[in-house]
């Protein structure tokens, strides 16, 4: 108990102190994971909606992948990713390996499954409630899914966060595709880890406090964002 | 639609600002990227060394820090510039499949067995590794082992066959292995009150240590070579190799050996310098 308290106690300073360096280790690690949640959310949205709306061959097969593809293991997307961008793999020459945009890549892979499941779900509801009205309205299939994803857009945000959840968690695809490298690709979890392996399980525990309230803090703003979008939209 | 025209336009610019921004930290004019050990880096050193050298030559290094295993291997796919390992064996061995240029001594500290104050094996002040193995095999108490191809588990897994023991055979009972780095291993080692063969900067840097003290030290065997390698450029055209080799001579050289000699933790020297 007395390593809890002394957790929370740690964290406090930590704050308070304006580290630099911890100032940097959060600040990549919301840059890589709302980068990462936002091209999985253009991609996975995009693409749940799709599903969602349209008939075609292989639809079924889509629908259980991406559902599948939900629990992938961080860590197996992190080894793909680092063996594509590898200078002995397919992608060596762009030399991103060890790099943001390589912890971007890995996340956003990660993420895009969410995105396209939630969002399929998302869409689907809404269509089978609107469908008629839609019909009557004769809007052509384009038209329906982007009526359908802006109607659907507050509960989209629940998704967007379900996968910025995903992205700022994981440590498994950030510590192989990024290296943790000391000010280039260190980011919370990967500090979290590096100092378990010191023993300093205080320090560790001390940072992950910190990690859940950088969630919570975006977790809020997106929510009051909601919020008074939905005032305006419906006054 | 106009509303989801400009969001997806928004969402877009927005990314493409974030992918953009990060391309900053990349471009930094001078780096190497150097594969080396979880020993170098958690025990402080890289920390005290490095800054050293980054401002005498104006170039960064950029530490990828992992088991000696996986140094070798991704340093084998020519991502890394300059290796700093502690398997020699191994090591030679990269250098003879044509991986590396050539194989220097950089320094040496030594393995020690830790395990709880309450010696249950009884091997406490015991000098010889291998024969304080067999005791604690005989009397089947707990060892946790890094079972990572890691330098420090290459280096266990030559004791064991010194000291007559099949472990592997014993794995999931009194033998278990962590498959983990060295500090996740002691952490273990500490929960299940087992023993444990550690390089000694990671021990006296490491600060999760509970009742657990140093049991078994001092044996020739227990001595721990690290050497540093630069990646070929013949295998791999992208290597750094001005810059790297750079590195490999201010650390073998007399301001490089100098400065390793002179870090201390808790007034303890962890390693010494021994490059030719």
């Amino acid at each position: 108990m007395q390593d809890f308290a002394e957790s929370f106690s740690l964290a406090f300073r930590l704050i308070l102190s304006a580290d630099a360096d911890l100032a940097e280790i959060v600040l990549l690690s919301l840059k890589v994971s709302l980068s990462a949640t936002l091209c999985a959310c253009m991609i996975g949205m995009s693409l749940g909606a799709a599903i969602a709306i349209f008939r075609f061959p292989g639809r079924g097969v889509l629908l259980v992948l991406t559902n599948a593809l939900m629990g992938l293991p961080p860590v197996v997307v992190g080894l793909a990713i680092y063996m594509l961008l590898s200078n002995a793999g397919p992608f060596g020459t762009f030399q991103l390996l060890y790099s943001p945009t390589a912890m971007i890549i890995a996340q956003t892979v990660l993420v895009t499954p969410i995105a396209t499941a939630l969002t399929r779900q998302v869409i689907a509801d809404l269509h089978t409630e609107y469908d008629e009205q839609l019909r009557s309205l004769a809007l052509g299939p384009f038209a329906t899914l982007t009526t359908l994803l802006w109607d659907g857009r507050f509960s989209l945000i629940t998704v967007a966060l379900a996968g910025f959840g995903r992205a700022v968690a994981e440590v498994g695809a950030v510590i192989i595709v990024g290296g943790n490298i000391n000010h280039v690709t260190r980011v919370m979890t990967t500090a979290i880890a590096l100092e378990t392996s010191k023993g300093d399980l205080a320090l560790a525990l001390a940072l992950g406090l910190i990690l859940i309230g950088i969630s919570i803090s975006v977790n809020a703003a997106l929510m009051a964002l909601k919020g008074t979008a939905r005032r305006f939209a419906y006054e | 639609m106009k509303h989801l025209k400009r969001i997806l336009g928004g969402l877009a610019l927005a990314a493409m600002l974030a992918l953009t921004g990060t391309g900053n930290a990349e471009s930094a004019d001078k780096f190497i990227t150097l594969q080396s050990t979880t020993s170098t880096q958690n025990s402080g050193l890289f920390d005290y060394m490095l800054p050293i050298f980054s401002k005498k030559t104006g170039i960064e290094v950029r530490v990828v820090a992992v088991g000696t295993g996986q140094a070798l291997k991704n340093a084998r796919n020519g991502d890394g510039d300059v290796l700093f390992v502690h398997a020699k064996p191994a090591e030679e061995k990269f250098v003879a499949d044509g991986f590396g240029v050539s194989r220097q001594d950089v320094m040496f500290n030594d393995f020690v067995i830790v395990g709880p104050a309450a010696d249950p094996a009884k091997v406490g002040g015991m000098k010889d590794a291998p024969a304080a193995l067999k005791m604690i095999a005989d009397a089947k108490t707990p060892f946790a082992s890094r079972g990572d191809d890691s330098g420090t588990h290459k280096k266990e897994k030559r004791l064991w066959k010194a000291a007559g023991v099949d472990a592997d055979a014993s794995s999931g009972s009194w033998y278990r292995e962590t498959g983990s780095g060295m500090g996740a291993t002691l952490n273990a080692a500490v929960g299940m009150g087992a023993y444990a063969l550690t390089d000694r900067a990671t021990w006296i840097s490491f600060k999760n240590k509970s009742d657990f003290k140093v049991q078994v030290e001092g044996d020739k065997v227990l001595f721990n070579q690290y050497g540093v390698i630069l990646v070929n450029p013949a295998k791999h055209p992208v290597v750094k190799k001005e810059l790297g080799q750079t590195f490999i001579d201010w650390v073998t050289g007399d301001e490089g050996q100098e400065t390793i000699n002179s870090y201390k933790l808790n007034g303890q020297q962890l390693f010494f310098a021994n490059a030719k």
